[in-house]
């Protein structure tokens, strides 16, 4: 052991606090080492890049922590294999994630231009399509109507889901005395959350169907519907971020005399609202994305219609559904899937930007610490 | 704050008001949840009323409906599998490992991954991930086939039950993953301070400081990631060539719940429909009783949140 | 408190994205809008709303299209929900018309009476499309099948593209020695329905099951969503073979289909032949044209595996606006110039001129609700 360590290029200068510790150079020489036996194992069965990464990967986590374990000890090699663990899953999970972004780059930047964003699908038959594949011209028809539909109901689904969810998850956690009706919401709250899409969808037509005639579709009743996705998301993020508030801090607000529902207001939620606004972007985009119950709630349209409260609407989800699933033109397919992989990038972008936003509302409100 | 001593009717009633809105959006929660199950329910009763020859497949409800409760149970067991430790992986990397400018960009990455539309997913699961994996099933169909679940062949479309589990673990590792990093930033720095400061290394600092603080909110954001791989209809639809019960994962067939109500909902209607709807009842209960068993597990690991 | 000012952060983030994409179009064609339409008969108003089959969308593009320009008053707008979701939303009154793969039952027709009125609804053909069986198969183009061997092949009977009972059909083909891969469709849809209705009449011996819309459980086989979705399984699967609307089938080969004692090519001219000796239903009203293809025909230049789509609309409406809006969408629908647009868009059949007729005096006899 120690011979391995005076064979190191610096060991010039050594004392008691660096003995027992591998060098920098270490543990980039076992990386390179199980790149090189990654690459012969995997050519043993055959040599794709793919299983050259993970043999790599399992032999340079196996490797690091037995070449740590034999200088450092015990403890530190399992620190070592933790990290490396960690590092691994990191990999694993950007992969796929990087591939799914990659296609919707590589499909949809192609179809992302001034038609796209700016004209709707009025009009559009599969003739113009079918023209536009057999003169090779530039594809027409857009999304606008979806862009309008997705931001409007989007609203309107956060407006009434947010409220609704944040005083819940308050109840929850500041109000209740953990009594029957608290663990009865916080019980039923999670059986929300596995409500089948759909089915959220027909309660919201049918509800709709009783009180305004059947078959109502508009793009208040897709709204209502996402809301009830959308409200379990709220309260369960919620109420976890504001039970690791610290109570410390609750009682030194009531120790100067403060009442409880501004405590709630002013020291409880500021102190969790980076945590609140992530999980309220969490839930809209999951319901940003739906497409089922959109279909049965605000019907499909190709015209722009502005009003949520009459008419039917499109969303850039149905839209995408749709194009992908019965092209414009059965013949020539191309066009519809470029419009769709533009549209769903599209959506991508929306969301970005709302995460944006929800990064600046929990900067701008978060109390200032030490992290 | 001598303002509010002073005026302590004033106060009083905002506590009141504030007290009386919370406990008002609870009920109204409570009261919308019963609103879908009684809806579901008035639905779904002509199935359990009808003559067994009548539905799906001749043999009553029941033996239609529990192939495709395995199948969703599997598919959300491969998700999970796949989903839990990577998840939290990568958000201990974000949270613990990695440099704090970075973290933010990762953070800001995954948390735009949730909102990728399943239709997406389901697309590249069809145009990307399934004809890639054709290689590795048929490989395994040769070499592990002993398994029940590798048993060859292979299918050649590569659309199969592992696939869509895979699909469905990157649609829910975002959720997991975002959840689970903020918890792991709220654990109180004076512990992990502590632990360092007592010479434990990085990992036994999370060890002993952060998972017990972070468990009960981990496992909340397992559920709600256990939510979604239950109840995804599209991307399972898209991705899936569904069949009867078998055991191999790499061979064409199983169906979720979910996807076959999807499949089948827009031409159903009669008795057919009530079926369906009595299948996403059936879905409803597997989540109560997943979710059961996970607040059963949080509520013995009570002690560790901050506001009991 | 919070909440308000996020909610009001959202609804000012809301309000400038909206602002920023303000400047959007309807006219998504580039086409000036017909202002001195030549068709000035024609001044009817309102939205019509319908719901319904998938399978005649791209069609239905097609007609509101073609409608709204010679309507500029009108709208119809149509929800591609599928033929159940339709003709249920239609019995609720909830929509004004339906598109639907499969004409009324006895159980929906008693139920039309009450929203309809006595004369309850009656269900025209609008849409005739051949569905294709396709395959892809390197090298082959055309494959002659009889409706037994048709049966074999997908109840995965028949394994080989050169088994003896395809090759017997076809001489002078080369035939590899590929394994059949059999794909189907995985949702529930008038196509399936429709395909298997022919295997089951035409080749009753082997194909046992039920008809419906639904694939036989008990055939284990490749499937995918959807008429696209089948597709472009099929397109990337050497060997694979199924069933799709004629129209989405691009550069597979297709099979031709024994009826009498020739081969029979799909096409279009074939298939509207083939509803044209389809028996009317009995027991309906005088107007309504449901169909009852004859699957196993012997017509000679017919080609059985068609999918027909139905318009359903009611006898009597409730005020003149609407009767005259219907009237005007369905008479476009049927029309010469309404059947050509849907061939150009979507690729399907045009219904014959005798069918024209009578579907042209159906829709003439829709009235006000007395």
């Amino acid at each position: 052991m120690s011979k391995l360590l005076t064979d190191a290029p610096a060991p010039a200068k050594r004392n008691t606090l660096t003995k027992n510790q591998l060098p920098g150079w270490a543990i980039w020489a076992v990386a390179a080492g199980s790149l090189i036996l990654g690459a012969a194992v995997s050519s043993l069965i055959g040599f794709s890049l793919v299983s050259w990464a993970l043999i790599s990967a399992v032999i340079f986590v196996i490797a690091g922590y037995v070449v740590t374990l034999s200088v450092e000890g015990a403890r530190k090699a399992k620190d070592r294999f933790a990290t490396n663990l960690i590092f691994a899953t990191f990999i694993i999970a950007v992969v796929p994630l990087i591939s799914v972004i990659w296609t919707v780059l590589q499909n949809g930047i192609a179809g992302l231009s001034y038609n796209l964003v700016f004209t709707s699908m009025n009009g559009m038959t599969g003739m113009v399509d079918n023209e536009t594949v057999a003169n090779g011209t530039e594809v027409l028809g857009g999304a606008y109507h979806g862009i309008i539909g997705t931001l409007l109901i989007t609203m309107w689904a956060t407006i009434i889901s947010v409220p609704i969810g944040l005083l819940t998850a308050v109840y929850l956690v500041e109000y209740s005395k953990g009594g029957a009706l608290s663990r009865g919401i916080t019980f039923f709250v999670d059986v929300m959350t596995g409500i089948p899409s759909i089915v959220a969808g027909l309660f919201a037509a049918a509800l709709f169907g009783l009180i305004f005639g059947p078959s109502t579709r508009t793009g208040f009743v897709a709204a209502v519907a996402l809301s009830v996705l959308m409200i379990p998301v709220v309260v369960r993020s919620t109420e976890e971020m504001l039970k690791i508030v610290p109570n410390e801090l609750r009682e030194a607000s009531y120790a100067l005399g403060v009442r409880k529902w501004r405590t709630v207001l002013k020291v409880v939620v500021p102190t969790a609202i980076s945590g609140i606004a992530s999980g309220v972007t969490l839930a809209i985009a999951r319901i940003i994305g739906e497409t089922a119950p959109l279909l049965v709630t605000a019907g499909f349209v190709n015209s722009i219609n502005w009003n949520v409260f009459g008419g039917w609407m499109t969303t850039l989800p149905t839209y995408i559904y749709r194009q992908l699933m019965n092209p414009t033109s059965p013949t020539n397919v191309e066009p519809s899937m470029q419009r769709a992989w533009a549209a769903a990038l599209i959506l991508i972008i929306f969301v970005m930007l709302l995460n944006l936003f929800a990064r600046l509302i929990a900067r701008i409100f978060a109390p200032k610490t030490g992290r | 704050m001598s303002q509010t001593l002073t005026e302590t009717g004033r106060g009083r009633t905002g506590d009141k008001v504030f007290s009386g809105l919370t406990l008002a959006a609870g009920c109204l929660i409570l009261f919308v949840l019963f609103c879908v199950a009684a809806f579901l329910l008035w639905q779904a009763l002509p199935t359990f009323g009808a003559d067994p020859s009548a539905i799906s497949g001749g043999n009553g409800f029941w033996a239609y409906i529990w192939p495709i409760v395995i199948g969703t149970l599997i598919a959300a067991a491969i998700a999970l599998v796949l989903a839990t430790p990577v998840g939290v992986g990568v958000a201990l990397f974000i949270s613990h490992y990695a440099p704090r400018r970075l973290a933010q960009g990762l953070g800001y990455v995954v948390d735009l991954l949730a909102a990728i539309p399943s239709v997406v997913y389901g697309a590249w699961g069809i145009a990307v991930l399934a004809p890639a994996l054709v290689g590795p099933y048929t490989w395994l169909a040769e070499n592990a086939g002993w398994i029940p679940i590798f048993e060859g062949p292979a299918s050649q479309t590569g659309k199969t039950m592992l696939t869509a589990g895979i699909v469905l673990s990157v649609m829910i590792l975002p959720i997991i993953t975002s959840l689970s990093r903020e918890i792991f930033l709220q654990a109180p720095k004076l512990h992990e301070e502590a632990a360092l400061a007592m010479g434990a290394t990085r990992w036994e600092m999370i060890k002993m400081a952060v998972f017990p603080f972070a468990r009960p909110g981990v496992i909340s954001a397992v559920m709600l990631g256990l939510g979604r791989a239950l109840g995804e209809t599209m991307a399972v639809a898209m991705v899936l060539s569904g069949g009867g019960l078998i055991a191999s994962l790499i061979k064409s067939g199983n169906q979720t719940i979910a996807a076959e109500v999807a499949l089948n909902f827009p031409e159903a209607y009669g008795l057919r429909l009530s079926e369906l709807i009595a299948a996403g009842l059936v879905l409803f209960v597997i989540t109560l009783a997943v979710n059961m068993i996970a607040r059963w597990i949080i509520s013995r690991h009570k002690e560790f949140s901050g506001a009991n | 408190m919070k909440a308000i000012r996020i909610g009001r952060a959202a609804a000012v983030l809301s309000v400038a994205a909206l602002a920023l994409t303000a400047c959007g179009s309807d006219n998504a064609t580039g086409n000036q809008a017909p202002a001195g339409s030549t068709d000035s008969a024609s001044t009817v108003s309102g939205t019509l709303s319908g719901a319904g089959a998938s399978s005649q969308d791209s069609a239905m593009q097609a007609w509101m299209a073609g409608f709204t320009a010679k309507n500029p008053e009108a709208n119809v707008q149509y929800s591609p929900d599928g033929s159940g979701a339709g003709r249920d939303a239609f019995l609720a009154g909830g929509v004004q018309f339906a598109g639907s793969d499969a004409y009324m039952d006895d159980e929906e027709w008693k139920q039309a009476q009450e929203v309809c009125g006595p004369d309850g609804a009656m269900n025209i053909p609008g849409y005739v499309s051949p569905i294709a069986v396709a395959f892809n198969l390197e090298g082959v183009d055309s494959v002659n099948m009889d409706a037994e061997t048709i049966a074999k092949v997908f109840r995965g009977e028949i394994t080989k593209w050169n088994d003896e009972a395809i090759a017997s059909q076809n001489e002078g083909v080369e035939l590899p020695d590929t394994a059949i891969t059999v794909v189907h469709r995985s949702d529930e849809s008038g196509t399936t329905e429709n395909f298997v209705e022919y295997l089951s009449a035409a080749a009753g011996d082997v194909w046992t099951d039920e008809v419906s819309g639904d694939w036989p459980a008990k055939i284990q086989a490749e499937n995918a969503q959807g008429t696209s979705g089948v597709v472009s399984t099929t397109t990337a699967t050497d060997g694979a073979i199924t069933y799709a609307d004629a129209s989405a089938v691009g550069g597979l080969g297709t099979v031709k289909v024994k009826v009498g004692e020739e081969y029979v090519e799909l096409s279009a001219e074939a298939a509207s032949k083939a509803v044209e000796v389809a028996t009317p239903v009995e027991g309906r009203s005088d107007v309504d044209m449901s169909l009852d293809l004859e699957r196993d025909t012997t017509e000679s230049g017919a080609y059985p595996i068609v999918l027909v789509s139905y318009h359903i609309y009611c006898s009597t409406y409730a005020d003149q606006n609407t009767v005259d809006l219907v009237k005007a969408f369905g008479s476009y629908v049927i029309s010469e110039e309404g059947q050509q647009a849907a061939q150009d868009s979507a690729g399907n059949a045009p219904i014959s001129e005798t069918l024209r007729e009578q579907a042209q005096k159906a829709i003439d006899s829709i009235s006000v609700k007395s």
